[in-house]
C-alpha cells in the first residue's frame, strides 16, 4: 500500500489549481498539486479572449469600477449567483491581476493617443489617455457596461497558466503529473485525500492530506461536441459526487458558446466581436440588430447564442454537410489587428479550416462552453457538507456565475478563487491535523482496486467507449441550447439504462499499466451519473434561467426558482442521484431581481423584490453621506481575509 | 472535397516498454478519410475501433496546448492540427518524438523533460520585490512595445519539437536546446526580471549552453509557433560573448 501525506492536496493544475497551491505553500503547507497531463498543458491555456477586472485605464473603460462589474455579473448570472461571491469576486479581480504582473504576465498595455477601433460596424478614432500609458488596458466583451476584458494578445490563458505554474516551480511546489484522482478518501463526514492511479504504471496511491480542492475544471465533454480540451470530462466533479455527502450545485447549468468553428467545435475567442466582428447569416446578412437592438453581437453569451439558434431555426442558416451554420465575419478588422491580436484564431481558421479570417467568412455555431455548475461549497470554497474538501475554478460552484457567466470571468474566478479559497484552505491546515486510520485508507483502496480488477477479468460485457458516444448523442440531441420537459424525460429515461449498462464493462486490451481503455473505463460510469445530473436538473427546472432555457416555460420565475439546484449520489446501486434545493435570500441581495434588459421582460416576480428594493432605498435615504464603499458594506457585508480588503486604486480617480 | 473517401494508410509505431516481451515495431492500420479528418480524428477513430491499446496525447486538440508533438512523415509537427489531406499519396508514417522518454507507442514525457527545463534556467520573474507588491495600487507601468514583444517570445507551447530537430542535442544529452535559449530570451527581455548577464551567464554560457549550438536551426524549421529562434540565439550568444 503506497501512501503520500501532505497538508493540501490539489486535485488539477490549472490556474485554479495552482493558485491554491501557492497561496497555501506561502502560508508554510506543504502541497502536493495532481494532474492529468503536464500543469501548462491544461485547459486553462486555451483562453485567448481575457480576463475580466474593473481597472479602468483604457479609455472606453472610464468610469469602470467594482460596483459596476458587481452589476454586470449579477446580471450575466440572471440573478442565480451568490451575490456574496460575486461581491468576493470583483473587489479582489484588480489584486489579482495586479499581483500577476508582477509575477511576469506580459498584459496588453495602454498607448496613449489616437487609435482606429472597429464598434457597431464602424471605424472609429478613440483617444486613449497619455497619463494611462503603459497601464494594463482592456477589451470588449459580452454582456459588460465597460472595457473590462484584460488580455495579453491573443493568448492570456497561456500567459496566465505559464506565469502561475512558473511561481509554483519557483516555490518548489510538486505536480504529480499523469495521475488521475478516481475516488475521495473520507470518514465521518470528513475528506481525507484521494485514491490515485497513475497513468503510466497503472499503480493505485493513496495521497492523505488535511486539505483537498478539487480543481479539475468543467465537465464540458459531456457533450459529443464542445470547445473544452478532451480531458475536460468533470472527474473530478463526479469523484466528489460519488462520495454520497458533497453536494454538486447548479448541474444544469450548462453554457454554449456563440462561435465555435463548424464542425470540430473550436472555439473563436468571444474577442472576435469583441473588437467589432459581426455575426451574418445566409445572405450575408448582420442580424444581431434585428433581436437586440441594443447590445447586438455583444449581448450575453447565452443570449446570442439562443439568438442565433432561433434565426437558423427560420431558415436563415447557411447549410453544409455538417447541418446549418453562420458566419462570423471579422474581415473588416483588417490584416494587422488579426494577426496581432487574434492570431491563434487566424492560425485555427487556417490549420482547421483552410481559409483566410482576413478574406474569408468563418462557419461558425453555439457550442458547448462551460460548466457553471460544479462541486458546491460554501464562500470559502469548502463543501458545506463534506469538511475537508474545497473546490475552486471551473469545477466549482463557489457560485459566481449562477446560470451563465460572462466571457472573462472565468479565468478571473480561477484565480480570484485560488487566493481566496486558498487562504481558508491555510486556514483549515493550520486548524486540523492528519487523523485517519490505516484502515480508512485502505478501505478505500482496496474498493477501487477491485473495480479494476473486475474490470480486467470480465470476458463480456459494454464497450466504454460506445456507451460514452451514446451518452454525448442524448446530451447534444435533449440537453441542449433549446430544452423542453419532453426530450428531457427521454434523455433521463435513457441515461438510466446507460448508466446499468455502464455496470457491465469488459475490454479488449486487458493489462493494468498505461491503458487508454481502461481510463475511459474509468471514466465514463462516473460522466453518465454527471449527465443524470444535468439532465434530471433540467428537466426538474421548470422555468427559463440564463443558459437553461425551457421552451416549455420561458419565463424566469423567480417566485418558485429563485433557488440552487443541489445534487447528491447517496446510493451507489440507485440508478437517478437525489435532487433538492436551497433558497437564494432576496433579502439579503446587493441588487435585488430585476431584468437583464434582452427581449421581453416575462418574470415572474419573487414577492421578497419589492420588499428587498424598498429597503435598499430606505438605507440609501437614511445613509445620504456614504461614499460607494460604506454603502456596499450596508448592503451587502463582506467576510473575506484582511489581505484583499484594501481599496483599490485607479488611474485619474485614486481610491474612490 | 471529392465524395470518394480515400482510404487512409497509417504506419504507427508500436512499443509498450511496461508491457513485458513486448517489442518496438511499425504498425499499419486504414482508416477511412472524412472531410476536414485531422490526425487526432484519425487516431481516435484507430483506437476506438481497431486497437484500445493505442497510446497517445491530446488535450486541446486545437493546437494550442503542445501535448501532440510528433514525428510526422518525418517531420516534428502538432499531429492535431495536421490535416490529414495534406499527404495526397494517403500515407502517414507516425513516429513518437526522438529525445524524450518514451512512455509507449506515440506518447512521451516531455513534460518531465520541461519541467526540469524550466528549473534549470529559473523560468521566473527574479526580483525580491514581486512577492511583497502592494496590489491595492496602480500596477508598474511598462513600455506597451515591450509587453508584446515579451508574449511573442512567450508562445511557446513546449511541445519538443525543437528538441527533435536538433542534432546538437542528440550529440549531448545535456544540451539547454532552443526551448531553454527562447525561455531564456523571455526573461533578458524583461524588465521585471533583475538577473544580470552575469547571472544569465552561469546558466548558458557554455557547451552545454549557447555556445554549443551550431546554428544548424533544425528548430526554427520545425517550431509550430513560428518563434524567432535564430534571431535570439544570436541576442543571447552576442550577449554572452559580452560577458566571457
Ligand atoms: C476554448 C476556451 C476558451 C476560453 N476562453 C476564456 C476567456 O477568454 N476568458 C475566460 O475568462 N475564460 C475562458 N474560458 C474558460 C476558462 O478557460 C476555464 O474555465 C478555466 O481556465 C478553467 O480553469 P481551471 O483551473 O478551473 O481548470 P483547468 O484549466 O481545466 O484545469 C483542470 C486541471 O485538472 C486536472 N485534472 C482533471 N481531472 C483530474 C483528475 N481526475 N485527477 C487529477 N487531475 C485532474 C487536469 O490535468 C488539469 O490540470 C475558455 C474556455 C475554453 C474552452
Ligand atoms: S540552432 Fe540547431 S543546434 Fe542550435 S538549438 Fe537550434 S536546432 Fe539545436
Ligand atoms: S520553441 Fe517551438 S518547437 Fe520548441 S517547444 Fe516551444 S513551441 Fe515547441
Ligand atoms: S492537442 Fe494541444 S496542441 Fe495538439
Amino acid at each position: 500500500m503506497k501512501v503520500i501525506y501532505t497538508d493540501s492536496l490539489i486535485i488539477g493544475g490549472g490556474l485554479a489549481g495552482l493558485r491554491v497551491a501557492i497561496a497555501a505553500k506561502q502560508r508554510g503547507y506543504e502541497s502536493i498539486i495532481l494532474s492529468l497531463i503536464p500543469a501548462k498543458r491544461s485547459h486553462s491555456a486555451a483562453a485567448q479572449g481575457g480576463m475580466q477586472a474593473s481597472l479602468g485605464a483604457c479609455v472606453k473603460g472610464d468610469g469602470d469600477d467594482e460596483d459596476v462589474h458587481f452589476g454586470d455579473t449579477v446580471k450575466g448570472s440572471d440573478w442565480g449567483c451568490d451575490q456574496d461571491v460575486a461581491r468576493m469576486f470583483v473587489n479582489t479581480a484588480p489584486k489579482a491581476i495586479r499581483q500577476f504582473a508582477a509575477w511576469g504576465v506580459p498584459w496588453s498595455r495602454v498607448q496613449g493617443g489616437d487609435r482606429e477601433v472597429i464598434i457597431n460596424g464602424q471605424k472609429v478614432t478613440i483617444t486613449e489617455k497619455h497619463e494611462a500609458q503603459g497601464l494594463i488596458t482592456a477589451r470588449d466583451f459580452g454582456g459588460t457596461k465597460k472595457w473590462r476584458t484584460c488580455f495579453t494578445s491573443d493568448g492570456t490563458g497561456h500567459t496566465m497558466l505559464y506565469a502561475m505554474d512558473n511561481k509554483a516551480i519557483q516555490m518548489e511546489i510538486p505536480v504529480h503529473e499523469r495521475k488521475e484522482a478516481i475516488a475521495l478518501i473520507h470518514e465521518d463526514g470528513v475528506c481525507h485525500g484521494a485514491v490515485v492511479r497513475d497513468l503510466i504504471t497503472g499503480k493505485l496511491i493513496a495521497y492523505v492530506a488535511k486539505a483537498t480542492t478539487i480543481a479539475t475544471g468543467g465537465y464540458g465533454r459531456l457533450y459529443a461536441v464542445s470547445t473544452n480540451a478532451v480531458i475536460s470530462e468533470g472527474i473530478g466533479t463526479a469523484i466528489a459526487l460519488e462520495t454520497g455527502i458533497a453536494t454538486l450545485g447548479n448541474m444544469e447549468a450548462v453554457q454554449f458558446h456563440p462561435t465555435a468553428i463548424v464542425p470540430v467545435g473550436i472555439l473563436t475567442t468571444e474577442g472576435c466581436r469583441g473588437d467589432g466582428g459581426l455575426l451574418l447569416d445566409k445572405d450575408g446578412y448582420r442580424f444581431m440588430p434585428d433581436y437586440e437592438p441594443d447590445k447586438k453581437e455583444l449581448a450575453s453569451r447565452d443570449v446570442v447564442s439562443r439568438r442565433m439558434t432561433e434565426h437558423m431555426r427560420k431558415g436563415k442558416g447557411v447549410s453544409s454537410r455538417y447541418g446549418d451554420h453562420l458566419w462570423l465575419d471579422i474581415t473588416l478588422l483588417g490584416r494587422k489587428h488579426i494577426e496581432k491580436n487574434l492570431r491563434e484564431v487566424k492560425e485555427i481558421c487556417e490549420y482547421f479550416l483552410g481559409i483566410d479570417p482576413v478574406k474569408e467568412y468563418i462557419p461558425v455555431r453555439p457550442t458547448q462552453h462551460y460548466s457553471m455548475g460544479g462541486v458546491r461549497t460554501k464562500a470559502t470554497g469548502e463543501s458545506p457538507t463534506l469538511k475537508g474538501l474545497f473546490s475552486a475554478g471551473e469545477a466549482a460552484c463557489w457560485d459566481m456565475h449562477g446560470f451563465n457567466r460572462l466571457g472573462g470571468n472565468s479565468v478571473a474566478e480561477t484565480v480570484v478563487a485560488g487566493m481566496i479559497v486558498g487562504e481558508y484552505v491555510a486556514d483549515h491546515c493550520a486548524a486540523n491535523g492528519l487523523n485517519v486510520s490505516t484502515h480508512t485508507i485502505q478501505y478505500f483502496l482496496k474498493k477501487e482496486e477491485k473495480k479494476i480488477t473486475d474490470l480486467l477479468v470480465r470476458d463480456y460485457g459494454e464497450n466504454p467507449f460506445e456507451l460514452k458516444a451514446a451518452m454525448q448523442k442524448i446530451m447534444m440531441d435533449k440537453v441542449g441550447i433549446f430544452r423542453n420537459g419532453e426530450d428531457l424525460a427521454q434523455a433521463v429515461e435513457e441515461l438510466k439504462v446507460l448508466n446499468q449498462r455502464a455496470r457491465n464493462i469488459a475490454l479488449r486490451n486487458r493489462i493494468s499499466s498505461s491503458n487508454p481503455e481502461l481510463v475511459e473505463a474509468i471514466r465514463v460510469p462516473k460522466m453518465i451519473k454527471l449527465a443524470q445530473c444535468v439532465a434530471y436538473g433540467a428537466m426538474l427546472r421548470t422555468e427559463s434561467r440564463g443558459a437553461h432555457a425551457r421552451e416549455d416555460y420561458p419565463e424566469r420565475n423567480d417566485r418558485d426558482w429563485l433557488k440552487r439546484t443541489l445534487t447528491t449520489w447517496k446510493d451507489d446501486a440507485a440508478d437517478l442521484p437525489e435532487v433538492s434545493y436551497e433558497n437564494l435570500d432576496v433579502m439579503r441581495m446587493e441588487l435585488a431581481p430585476g431584468s437583464r434588459g434582452y427581449g421581453v421582460d416575462n418574470t415572474v416576480h419573487h414577492p421578497d423584490t419589492e420588499k428587498r428594493e424598498a429597503q435598499i432605498d430606505q438605507i440609501k435615504k437614511d445613509n445620504p453621506g456614504a461614499d460607494r464603499h460604506e454603502m456596499q458594506e450596508l448592503l451587502n457585508p463582506l467576510t473575506i481575509p484582511e489581505k484583499f480588503k484594501g481599496k483599490n486604486e485607479r488611474i485619474g480617480r485614486g481610491y474612490k | 472535397m471529392s465524395d470518394q473517401a480515400r482510404i487512409l494508410k497509417f504506419q504507427i509505431f508500436r512499443y509498450n516498454p511496461l508491457k513485458q516481451g513486448d517489442k518496438p515495431r511499425m504498425v499499419t492500420y486504414e482508416v477511412t478519410e472524412a472531410p476536414g479528418m485531422t490526425i487526432f480524428i484519425a487516431l481516435n477513430d484507430i483506437r476506438e475501433n481497431q486497437d484500445p491499446s493505442l497510446q497517445f496525447d491530446f488535450v486541446c486538440r486545437a493546437g494550442i496546448c503542445g501535448s501532440c508533438g510528433m514525428v510526422v512523415n518525418g517531420r516534428p509537427d502538432l499531429a492535431c492540427r495536421t490535416l490529414t489531406s495534406k499527404f495526397p499519396e494517403g500515407e502517414i508514417k507516425l513516429l513518437p518524438l526522438p529525445g524524450f522518454e518514451l512512455i509507449g507507442d506515440l506518447s512521451v514525457n516531455t513534460g518531465k523533460f520541461m519541467r526540469a527545463m524550466s528549473e534549470r534556467v529559473e523560468s521566473w520573474i527574479h526580483d525580491i520585490k514581486a512577492d511583497e507588491v502592494n496590489y491595492d495600487r496602480l500596477e508598474e507601468r511598462m513600455d506597451p512595445e515591450v509587453a508584446d514583444q515579451i508574449y511573442e517570445l512567450e508562445r511557446c507551447v513546449e511541445c519538443g519539437c525543437c528538441i527533435s530537430a536538433c542534432a546538437t542535442k542528440r550529440m549531448r544529452p545535456d544540451f539547454l536546446s532552443a526551448v531553454g535559449f527562447m525561455r531564456l530570451a523571455r526573461y533578458a527581455l524583461d524588465p521585471r526580471d533583475k538577473r544580470t548577464d552575469e547571472e544569465f551567464y552561469e546558466i548558458m554560457g557554455d557547451d552545454d549552453g549557447v555556445f554549443g549550438c551550431m546554428t544548424l536551426l533544425g528548430c526554427e524549421d520545425y517550431c509550430p509557433k513560428d518563434l524567432p529562434h535564430q534571431t535570439q540565439i544570436a541576442y543571447l550568444r552576442r550577449k554572452m560573448v559580452q560577458v566571457r
